[in-house]
């Protein structure tokens, strides 16, 4: 009998479309379709680990190894429900798999005490598994019924959290890899690029711009070497679609890349990540060794005659580097600032070598594109926007993680219908979609169609997909400063507009959500003046900056200014703080049936605001107030409050 | 290939490939730049040359934008004009407010942008990041709080003069410009060429006046003050006190500083000639011995200094001479003390030159007598026009003198030192003279004077042939270098400059330079030599009187004594 490897080889390199009973068998084994024995997956990807997952595992580890029960303990990646983690799902031979939520170290006896009796622990069940030659559990929704899933489509993150990203036996044998062989033998370079034309791929990292004809580009300039970059550096605050794909379905991304680095003729491919995922590296180079043993990596492909390698290099951290003219400078080994573009990485990149510089989700779409066709990709979602899209949402949502759902869906669908809204009573305010590069969807837009034309009409942006949700405890002007303080510091600094733009226009936004009297001593008239300076050096900005990261910088101002301008006003004029975010604008008071006149407060202020005799009810001076808060915290009789 | 462009309703040619800026210069339209270098690929950093393009939805830098097809285009539309205007204020917004103490009040390119956009107010208000002032170096001064990362120096300094002492650090606005590991300027590999200095807009670079310092000794009478200054003063001074660029003032020079104070006045150029006297003893010794590069010339001290940093290994073939000033210096503190009414006074020597790296080799050990610096202080050429501003003289009604007896040489042999290639030149015609016993004609050497950064020649010397080469640039230098060694080129004798064009191009020199300035300087400099009618140093009277009575025979035990130094390898943080 052939050893595992030897088998999933034999299995890539025939794509028989009927097994032997023997092969079917063994495939099936590694497809999870069948089962020795229990399998219990943890998702002990990043979003599993920091809500506890490895105390989780150690709890499962410990509970079989006491009771000397067989299973399968396996990792896995995310399904999506990041605010539902740990997520643990078990798989009794022959029934379907549960998905389980929170499953704390804690919880971990009780639940398996239950599964190993075939009872269905009833708490933070998530649904059931569809899987055909498995008997269901009664009376369980399935996974894509709950309306979460079943709103999805998800051709891209699909076995995210159902498969083990480091067995690419269960990737191969379950289709994974034909994509790519049938590529390399029989298309030519210009048909696979052809066919990615016509299937309308467009980038998913938020320029959208047409996927094949980049790589015709690429293609159509003559040079002894060419390169495929893969953008991993995903640094957006709020962003983690890539991170996911990459800890979940590793393989996924570099059967993409490969299909991608021969379509534009090249024979190495680099993937730049950002060294904070240390998950994804270490799962990325796991698979990429394997690729190599097994051959599906290094020379002479399968036979094929094409040569491919692929070389894991990590940014030093720097959000500018998700630049692709800024990566390719980090890459060559110089800091990593942006060039002029043109001329454009395609024909003159990676050591002046045409380069083209994909994203993640972008490539992840790649297999099934081959595999199913570009008319089947053409008819998902709208005209002119083909495909799926995953966005990230957090903020206050009900349900945070990762959504795939058809381009053309509304923000509605997303956030209300799928992520569950914003918690009861509370009212959705509007959205932050785009992260730092992005712009805000007032509630009044939220049946907006999510595709790049349509939001492009409507002056918002997608930008990498990443969507904060804001309810009305949220401050607007406080989530841009938030933003704009983070360009301000990943500003690579070499143009003009942008280093010092956002430097001023952090020091404005800060300044509007301070108390009049700070350091700077910005008064209201300074701050007026303050709010034109914004609105016009936004506009310079966008319109002078050399990269992305300056250009698009100002987007969050410029766009809450739009419908949000009130807020703004609020802060500079009435000196308020509408949603009682920005403490220093909150009025303190001491409620003087309940002061005792202990005097501490007044001993503690910084600004020695507080006056009184002692035993008598003591009083705020409000315009020394600087609202750190310190009485409220050290008065003993609640008598402290604010407005 | 032709390409039509319309610019601001003008229609103009284009060549396909080339940049936008490019192609509005040659046409006489200028937009304004700050980090564009000519000669050196485009930045885009500074976003000053924003131009509105048609079509495009943002403007482009006009340096790196790539003209591949018909566009129309508008250099000074109000959209640009408010991009570059509120570009200029954001740099303002974070630069000192110091402009009447800064010694760049005049000629400084962030000063005049203001002035040319028009801004008169400080519109945008904010906090300035705090930097600290770099006073290590003797010869530059760093100030970063002037500096507006435009990067000129970090390109120049690596691209030009191959040493990349300063470059980038940390990111956004935290971004300055540092050295290796932000340790002081003198821990680093700066030859203090002063290149950067010369290429920076603002007064973030800028060299150490020693020019005060002159107060304490200038009107005492117990110290004589001797003042020696260099042809490339000479020439250039003219641009900063109203004349045209390119006017010869040496003699109206002295006169001002004998009434300023200076009790004895003398030109460098006398020293430049005692150098060639001694050089051609040198050469003779070493093509006695062997052959290939024999000699590198060693008066420029910033080359000197790169040598022994960066390239030891060359040493034993860089002359054994000191630089023309301090050769004159070796000999005004040799003989002034020892003249009548001088036994107990103090003599200061004083250097005027175009030159900052001179600042830096006054202070060297084996430039000092006894634990004292040889010259006590070196002023450059800007020194000097303050100098000259400061005495209120009336340069109209002046007479120009000559320098003082017996340092005095009326030939232009050494007043050629002033231009790359003029030092070679001048020592090749002693040379001829000592190897032939006749007079090589002047105008046999003019094919040299053509403007490349490398120029050879050959030479019949009798019955052998020299080859004279000549090279300015330290890159130029080390890509030579590396020729000669693969065996690509062949130079017997061969001058280095580090400032490129020569003295010329000093980092002492008046501000703002462009081409056309120093080619009126380096014009003026040979129109010296073509006018004159001594043109070696070996016939000029003076020195031979010199030799006679001071140091016997050139290379002799005198000579080995002043006019003598060493060079040893240095060990540096690269």
């Amino acid at each position: 009998m052939l050893p595992d490897k030897e088998f999933i080889l034999k299995l890539a390199r025939s794509a028989p479309t009927e097994l032997s009973p023997e092969d079917q068998e063994r495939s099936d084994l590694l497809k999870k379709v069948s089962l020795l024995r229990p399998l219990v997956m943890v998702n002990c990807s990043t979003s599993g680990v920091v809500a506890g997952a490895k105390q989780t595992w150690e709890a499962i580890e410990n509970y079989v190894s006491d009771r000397s029960i067989d299973i399968d303990l396996a990792e896995t990646g995310s399904i999506g429900l990041s605010s539902e983690e740990p997520v643990v799902s078990v798989q009794l031979p022959g029934r379907t798999r549960l998905f389980f939520s929170k499953v704390t170290a804690d919880r971990v006896p009780n639940m398996l005490d239950d599964l190993f009796h075939h009872v269905v622990p009833d708490q933070k069940l998530i649904g059931q598994l569809r899987q055909s030659g498995h008997e269901p559990w009664s009376d369980l929704p399935y996974l894509d019924e709950i309306p979460f899933f079943a709103l999805q489509n998800r051709i891209v993150m699909g076995d995210c959290g159902i498969i083990d990203p480091f067995s690419m036996g269960e990737y191969i044998v379950g289709g994974g890899y034909k994509a790519f062989l049938q590529t390399i033998r029989s298309l030519t370079i210009s048909e696979v690029c052809d066919l990615v034309v016509a299937s309308g791929l467009r980038g998913r990292s938020g320029g959208g711009f047409a996927t094949g004809l980049k790589w015709k580009a690429a293609f159509n300039t003559p040079s002894d070497q060419k390169y495929l970059i893969c953008n991993a550096e995903e640094s957006d605050p709020g962003a983690f679609m890539d991170r996911n794909l990459m800890e979940g379905n590793p393989f996924l991304l570099l059967e993409g890349i490969s299909i991608a680095a021969y379509a534009i003729g090249s024979n190495r491919a680099y993937i730049y990540i950002r060294s904070e995922y240390k998950d994804a590296i270490r799962k990325i180079k796991n698979a990429i060794l394997q690729l190599r043993e097994s051959g599906l990596l290094g020379d002479n492909i399968m036979d094929s005659g094409y040569n491919l390698q692929i070389s894991l290099r990590k940014g030093p951290g720097a959000f500018v580097c998700g630049e692709e003219t800024a990566l390719i400078a980090s890459l060559e080994g110089k800091r990593g600032m942006p060039s002029s573009k043109p001329p454009y990485p395609s024909t003159s990149g990676y050591l002046g070598r045409p380069t083209v510089v994909n994203n993640v989700e972008t490539l992840s779409n790649l297999p099934a594109i081959i595999r199913n066709g570009p008319q089947w990709f053409n008819g998902i979602g709208p005209e002119g926007c083909p495909g799926t899209k995953i966005f990230s949402i957090s903020g206050r949502v009900r349900i945070s993680g990762l959504v795939e759902v058809p381009m053309g869906t509304t923000f509605n669908t997303i956030v209300n219908e799928i992520a569950g809204g914003v918690e009861t009573g509370r009212e959705l305010k509007a959205l932050h979609v785009g992260g730092p590069a992005g712009c805000m969807v007032p509630a009044e837009m939220m049946d907006v169609p999510v595709s790049f034309e349509s939001l492009k009409s409507n002056e918002l942006v997608m930008g990498s997909g990443g969507i904060l949700v804001m309810d009305d405890k949220t401050c607007v002007v406080n989530t841009v400063k938030y933003f704009m303080d983070y360009v301000d510091k990943q500003s690579c600094g070499k143009c003009i507009p942008c280093r010092e733009g956002t430097r001023r226009m952090a020091e404005i936004l800060r300044s509007i959500i301070r108390k009049s009297t700070d350091e700077e001593g910005h008064t209201t008239l300074e701050l007026f003046k303050g709010v034109m300076q914004l609105e016009s050096l936004a506009e310079v900005m966008k319109d002078t900056s050399l990269c992305g990261l300056g250009q698009n910088a100002p987007n969050p101002v410029l766009s809450s200014l739009k419908y949000f301008r009130h807020e703004y006003e609020e802060h500079i004029f009435d000196r308020k703080c509408n949603s009682n975010t920005c403490t220093e604008l909150r009025s303190w008071f001491i409620d003087v049936d309940m002061c005792t006149g202990c005097s501490i407060c007044a001993k503690r202020c910084p600004t020695e605001a507080i006056i009184g005799t002692a035993r008598h009810p003591y009083f705020i001076v409000q315009q020394k107030c600087i609202g750190c808060g310190i009485c409220y915290e050290v008065c003993k009789f609640t008598a402290v409050y604010y407005k | 290939m032709g390409i039509r462009l319309e610019v601001n309703g003008r229609a103009i040619e284009a060549v396909k490939g080339e940049t936008v800026l490019t192609a509005l210069n040659r046409n006489g339209m200028h937009v304004p730049t700050i980090c564009n270098l000519k000669d050196l690929s485009p930045s885009g950093a500074c976003r000053m040359c924003v131009v509105e393009v048609k079509g495009l939805e943002t403007l482009v830098p006009a340096c790196s934008f790539p003209i591949e097809e018909p566009m129309t285009i508008l250099t000074h539309s109000p959209r640009v004009l408010r991009a570059r205007k509120t570009n200029v204020e954001l740099l303002l917004s974070n630069h000192p407010d110091d402009c009447l103490y800064c010694e760049r009040s005049g000629s400084c390119e962030l000063q005049s942008l203001s002035e040319d956009l028009n801004i008169r107010e400080r519109r945008i208000p904010g906090k300035k990041s705090p930097h600290k002032m770099d006073k290590s170096s003797p010869a530059i001064v760093r100030d970063p709080a002037k500096c507006i990362l435009c990067g000129r120096c970090v390109r120049i300094c690596e691209e030009i003069m191959s040493t990349s002492c300063l470059d980038f650090a940390h990111r956004g606005n935290e971004l300055c410009i540092s050295t290796t590991l932000s340790k002081p300027l003198n821990f680093s590999n700066c030859t203090s060429c002063g290149q950067c200095l010369i290429s920076c807009p603002t007064g973030a670079l800028i060299e150490h006046v020693q020019f005060p310092e002159l107060d304490a000794h200038i009107h005492e009478p117990e110290k004589i003050v001797v003042a020696q200054f260099t042809p490339a003063v000479a020439v250039s001074v003219a641009e900063q006190l109203g004349y045209k660029p390119g006017t010869n003032l040496s003699g109206i020079i002295t006169a001002v500083l004998r009434r300023y104070g200076f009790d004895h006045v003398l030109e460098t150029s006398f020293g430049a000639e005692m150098m060639m006297m001694e050089q051609v003893e040198i050469y003779k010794k070493r093509a006695a011995e062997g052959n290939g590069l024999l000699l590198m010339t060693s008066s420029c001290p910033s080359w000197v200094q790169f040598v022994e940093q960066s390239y030891p290994e060359l040493i034993p073939i860089l002359s054994t001479l000191k630089s023309p000033q301090q050769i004159l210096g070796a000999l005004i503190k040799e003989w002034y003390p020892k003249q009548p009414g001088n036994e107990n006074k103090e003599i200061v020597s004083v250097v005027i030159t175009s030159c900052t790296a001179a600042k830096t080799e006054a202070r060297r050990v084996e430039m000092s007598k006894s634990g004292i610096p040889v010259i006590d202080l070196v002023l450059t050429t800007r020194e000097l026009a303050r100098l000259i501003k400061l005495s209120g003289l009336d340069l109209d009604r002046l007479e120009p003198e000559q320098p003082d007896a017996p340092f005095y040489s009326p030939g232009s042999a050494g007043k050629l030192c002033g231009v790359a290639g003029g030092e070679i030149e001048a020592t090749v015609r002693t040379l001829y003279s000592n190897l032939t016993g006749r007079e090589l004609p002047p105008a046999k050497l003019h094919r040299f004077r053509i403007h490349k950064s490398f120029r050879e020649m050959v030479i019949e010397v009798g019955d052998r042939e020299v080859i004279m080469g000549t090279v300015s640039g330290l890159s130029n230098a080390v890509a030579l270098l590396k020729e000669i060694k693969n065996g690509k080129r062949k130079v017997d004798l061969l001058e280095v400059m580090a400032c490129p064009d020569g003295c010329v191009n000093g980092g002492g020199q008046p501000l703002p330079v462009d081409e056309k300035v120093l080619r009126n300087r380096s014009k003026a400099v040979y129109d010296l030599d073509n006018g004159s009618k001594l043109h070696t140093a070996h016939q000029s009277p003076s020195i031979q009187k010199i030799y006679n009575e001071v140091l016997g025979e050139p290379g002799g035990e005198k000579s080995q004594e002043l006019l003598f130094t060493t060079f040893k390898k240095r060990e540096v943080l690269l």
